[in-house]
């Protein structure tokens, strides 16, 4: 099985161990991840929020070079999943919005390859059976709260990865590895990624929300696939707790992570020594690292 | 007996809803005010208009009232609105329309810092091809003038080498500038038919949107 790697911005810096954790983890199960020559930053929230032509030109001039490889392409990233997938629906249903993206790019783009989220390709595509023949270690029951966010699953009609109100991919993928996952009102939630530096207090109480949550329905831990839903819940979970008087101590993992230790790899190839709630306790606790 | 009479069309561009709705590509004018949009969405709280509200001032054609509110510029972009409306009009689709249409007429953004940073970001990918996040954070708190908040995270992602220090250059950087230039040749040319505001953004009477203020900082 291969893929067109858009690894995205942030996985060379804020979410370093995503990219590290899913190359290693892919690279386990066989999973062929070629990345796109010379991609380009998808122009995210930024770009949508000022000019709808910039960002689907954005995202069109990395696609153009999927279609090149002639391979369908994987985001890790959230954020980058949504603009590239959204990009490809817009092209492929308005020819007028095909001729004018082109003509902004300066090339031919006929949104030839699909785009998919990690989450989809690893559980979905590649499946649960080839992970399972695979596994060495399993969670021992951890209970997880899967937090999958707005943009893995928002707007359904053109993201087509899962149920927008319950989705159930992570879940499926956490019970396979030998972990339980709780039942729980803020899966799809928002943690307000895009105002996270502009309002970082209104994130504080979507986090603090979130939390709770995951907290009330017995979560030790709390799994995603967004950069964004990591460091809002992990790197800011001091501050929310400040700042709302609440305690919670939650790790939160990329899937690729706790997947990563149930296939055997050891923490220090998955980058779990760059979280900020102490990602190691819970893992010690049952026995698999 | 009289019956109360709503007077819908004081002041009102009745063109707006027109221009909004072919900007957006969605009916807005399908809108039936249930308010499940703003049921749906996480920051209403901080909103000085409700979503259903931004919706039913376009379809009055309230053009000053609606490109003037700080909703538009909070709305987070996570489309719970959009996924729920049961007339299936896209909301999130509306307040990217009313954002961009706010910046053809001229009109100063009610959430200024939100704005910078969406154009300091658009700067920082247009110089290199790629967003690099230590460049983006520092220019942003040198114009926001807040240097020192978040630093109890930012001191320990650096430790963690979780900020890249230097910026990746693209090899086809030209492309994606060029890229960028066309993009603005296109909208300067479509906002040539925009007549903007007469008076200056900021000297007028408050608005309903001032008045409800809803700042949590």
């Amino acid at each position: 099985m291969k893929y067109a790697y858009f690894p995205g911005c942030s996985l060379s810096g804020t979410a370093r161990e995503y990219d590290r954790s899913t190359r290693t983890v892919a690279r386990v199960l066989g999973l062929e991840l070629e990345d796109i020559p010379d991609w380009s930053c998808c122009g995210a929230t930024s770009a949508h929020a000022t000019s709808k032509l910039l960002s689907l030109a954005l995202p069109a001039r990395s696609l153009a070079r999927a279609d090149q490889m002639g391979l369908d392409v994987v985001a890790p990233c959230a954020a980058c999943f949504n603009r590239l997938r959204t990009t490809v629906h817009a092209v492929r249903s308005d020819r007028r919005v095909r001729q004018q993206v082109q003509e902004v790019l300066g090339e031919d783009y006929g949104a030839r390859s699909q785009v998919y989220a990690l989450p989809d390709v690893i559980v979905n595509r590649y499946g649960l059976e080839g992970i399972t023949a695979r596994l060495k270690k399993t969670l021992g029951g951890m209970k997880v709260a899967c937090y999958y966010g707005c943009l893995l699953v928002r707007p359904s009609a053109v993201m087509e990865f899962d149920d927008p109100e319950d989705p159930q991919t992570l879940d499926r993928l956490v019970r396979a590895l030998g972990g339980e996952p709780v039942v729980w009102p803020a899966k799809t939630e928002c943690c307000g990624a895009s105002l996270s530096i502009t309002r970082t207090r209104v994130v504080w109480q979507l986090a603090a929300q979130i939390l709770t949550a995951a907290q009330k329905a017995g979560a030790e831990a709390i799994v995603v696939a967004c950069p964004f839903c990591q460091s809002n819940l992990d790197m800011r979970q001091v501050q929310a707790q400040k700042w709302s008087g609440r305690r919670w101590n939650i790790p939160v993992y990329y899937f690729t992570q706790l997947l990563g230790v149930a296939l055997g790899l050891p923490p220090s190839e998955l980058g779990l020594d760059s979280h900020f709630v102490d990602p190691l306790g819970v893992l010690r606790q049952k026995a698999l690292v | 007996m009289t019956k109360a009479v709503l007077d819908l069309a004081v002041g009102m561009e009745p063109g707006f809803l027109r221009e909004v709705e072919e900007e957006a590509g969605t009916r807005v004018s399908l809108c039936y005010q249930c308010g499940k949009c703003a049921a749906s969405c996480p920051v209403s709280f901080v909103m000085d208009l409700e979503p259903y509200q931004v919706i039913r001032l376009v379809q009055l054609g309230a053009r000053d009232e609606v490109l003037r509110c700080r909703t538009i510029w909070l709305c987070a972009s996570c489309t719970a609105c959009t996924e729920r409306c049961p007339r299936e009009v896209d909301v999130a689709a509306t307040m990217d329309a009313l954002r961009a249409l706010a910046g053809r007429y001229g009109y100063r953004p009610a959430e200024g810092p939100i704005a910078v940073f969406h154009e300091l970001f658009l700067d920082n990918v247009r110089a290199t091809g790629r967003l690099h996040e230590l460049g983006l954070m520092a220019r942003y708190k040198l114009r926001s003038g807040d240097l020192f908040s978040d630093l109890d995270v930012g001191l320990p992602m650096m430790r963690h080498g979780k900020l890249a220090p230097l910026p990746h250059r693209i090899r086809g950087i030209d492309q994606v500038r060029a890229l960028f230039a066309r993009v603005r040749a296109v909208e300067v040319a479509r906002a040539g038919g925009a007549t903007p505001g007469q008076e200056a953004p900021g000297d007028r009477a408050p608005s309903a949107a001032d008045r409800k203020g809803g700042e949590v900082r």
